[in-house]
């Protein structure tokens, strides 16, 4: 479990997070969502020690980050797999290599070993057939998904994703977000999201933050989004009339008041 | 204020390449790519420029000393202490910061912008030791070789350019390049190879790796390591000229 204790981060004057707390625990998916500027990178990049904050405790397991020494924190940061926003695979390598660097670098596994960690881990994002060629080869979903390959070859405790769909066309965010929650649950890790995707919010939240200029505005799951009577929440989430409308028609279902069209679906199904 | 933000700056850095690496194997790896990208990446350049200083050094040398007096013999020795002394060493250098230290810190910037740096930090890997000690190291181990080539390629280029232009026969030049020959010139030389390769290495691998924006702050950092770097080869080379001459 990650918890996130009273987090305050200025850069200057500007205060970009003020006293953010949360919970993120094992086995779920906890989304970071708000507008473009309001502190949820920056938050990301306190929790995994890429900033420093100002005040407050980032704890693993218990142990605040910032006060562990640094072969402490080389340990936790062992246990980290990131998925960046620009998938930040290495360039000059393959994809096979670009798998094989964390898994050369920590541990003492033998050649063919690491080949089959490498193989797996490209089987289990839907990817073959792609070990020889380099980034520049891919598209910019196949990029996220070697970029996943590599965050969880390790087999992490924590994962931390920054916007997995930005780029990205709606069918390969739905593919991308099936995989993080997949892997979430299949390996019970504490996956964090950074997101401003929607779909991403209503398919895999299963604990959501919502930050409005860097403080907390609003936390709850997904459920709790549709009838939540927040305004600058809704707001957001609930930008389009079209999202308003299906806001609408959710609550109703939810409320028995009109029935579950794909429940129906579902039964109307050969 | 700027410039002594930077010093401390780059003082922070170096000292913080000084850590235990995660495994030393993958350590040398990176050290033998580094020597392979900046060593033999370079030699072609390097070769080219030697051998024709060392031709046009020999034609001028020989264009400017029309005295019947002066022995031809002369020639030959001009030719090898200038390049030897200042030639091989600080042209060469020179042309390394454009093509080495432009080379490691654009690497540097784009893997910067592009977050590959963070996505090691995240793996828990010390960047400064994992990316920037292996290129100092493989500058400092590769460059004097490239020096001392440059050192032979330009006294070659010399005589072939001398014996071409009927200027000086082949027997003469060598005998030229045996008189008063000064072994502690080529020490000299390489004194001036080993502080050249740490400025074309950390000079550009400080501003390549606190790269902050975009494609624009790469290319910008890309030139401001390649001038600075220069200056400071210029500046070091009046410093040492004075201390060791």
């Amino acid at each position: 479990m990650i918890e996130v204790k009273n987090i305050q981060k200025k850069f200057g004057d500007k205060v970009v997070i003020e006293n953010v707390s949360a919970q993120m625990k094992p086995g779920q998916c906890n989304l970071i969502i708000g507008a473009s500027g309001s502190g949820k990178t920056v938050l990301m990049k306190c929790m995994v020690g890429l900033l420093t904050p100002d005040q407050g405790e980032i704890m693993y397991q218990g142990e605040n980050f910032f006060a562990m020494d640094h072969e402490q924190r080389t340990n936790i940061r062992k246990e980290i797999g990131m998925l960046f926003q620009g998938s930040a695979l290495f360039d000059s390598l393959t994809v096979e290599q670009n798998i094989l660097f964390p898994l050369d670098m920590f541990t003492t596994d033998s050649s063919s070993q690491k080949l089959k960690r490498v193989n797996e881990a490209l089987e289990r994002v839907n990817l073959k057939d792609v070990n020889r060629k380099f980034p520049a080869e891919l598209s910019g979903g196949m990029k996220k998904r070697v970029a996943l390959a590599r965050a969880v070859v390790l087999n992490p405790k924590y994962l931390f994703c920054d916007e997995p769909n930005s780029g990205l066309d709606p069918q390969t965010s739905l593919v991308i977000d099936k995989l993080i929650k997949d892997l979430t649950v299949e390996f019970n890790i504490t996956t964090v999201v950074n997101t401003h995707d929607m779909n991403s919010v209503m398919e895999t939240g299963d604990y959501i933050m919502y930050m409005y200029q860097g403080k907390k505005e609003w936390e709850g799951t997904r459920k709790d989004i549709i009838f939540s009577k927040n305004q600058l929440l809704n707001d957001f989430i609930f930008a389009s009339e079209f999202l308003k409308d299906a806001k609408d028609m959710r609550m109703l279902e939810e409320a028995g008041k009109i029935p579950n069209v794909r429940n129906m679906d579902d039964m109307t199904r050969p | 204020m700027s410039l002594l933000s930077d010093i401390g700056q780059f003082l922070l850095m170096l000292k913080g390449m000084f850590k235990r690496p995660e495994k030393a194997s993958m350590y040398w790896k990176e050290l033998m790519h580094q020597c392979m990208e900046i060593g033999f990446g370079s030699l072609g350049i390097v070769a080219i420029i030697s051998v024709f200083i060392g031709a046009v050094s020999t034609i001028q040398t020989a264009y400017q000393l029309v005295s019947p007096l002066i022995p031809l013999t002369t020639i030959a020795q001009i030719v090898r202490d200038t390049v030897i002394l200042e030639f091989a060493p600080t042209l060469v250098c020179i042309v390394l910061a454009g093509v080495a230290g432009s080379r490691i810190a654009s690497e540097l910037g784009n893997m910067r912008v592009s977050e590959q740096i963070d996505a090691l930090e995240i793996m828990g890997i010390n960047t400064r030791t994992y990316l920037i000690l292996p290129k100092i190291a493989a500058a400092m181990l590769m460059i004097p070789l490239l020096v001392i080539i440059a050192m032979a390629l330009g006294i070659w280029g010399g005589r072939l350019a001398g014996t071409a232009a009927g200027i000086i026969s082949p027997n003469m030049f060598d005998k030229g390049l045996a008189d008063d020959f000064l072994p502690y010139n080529v020490f000299f030389a390489l004194v001036k190879g080993y502080v050249f390769s740490f400025i074309i290495s950390s000079i550009p691998a400080y501003f390549g790796y606190h790269v902050r924006g975009g494609a624009l702050e790469i290319g910008r950092a890309s030139t401001k390591a390649v001038v600075v770097s220069c200056v400071l080869i210029l500046f070091a080379d009046y410093i040492l000229s004075a201390l060791l001459l």
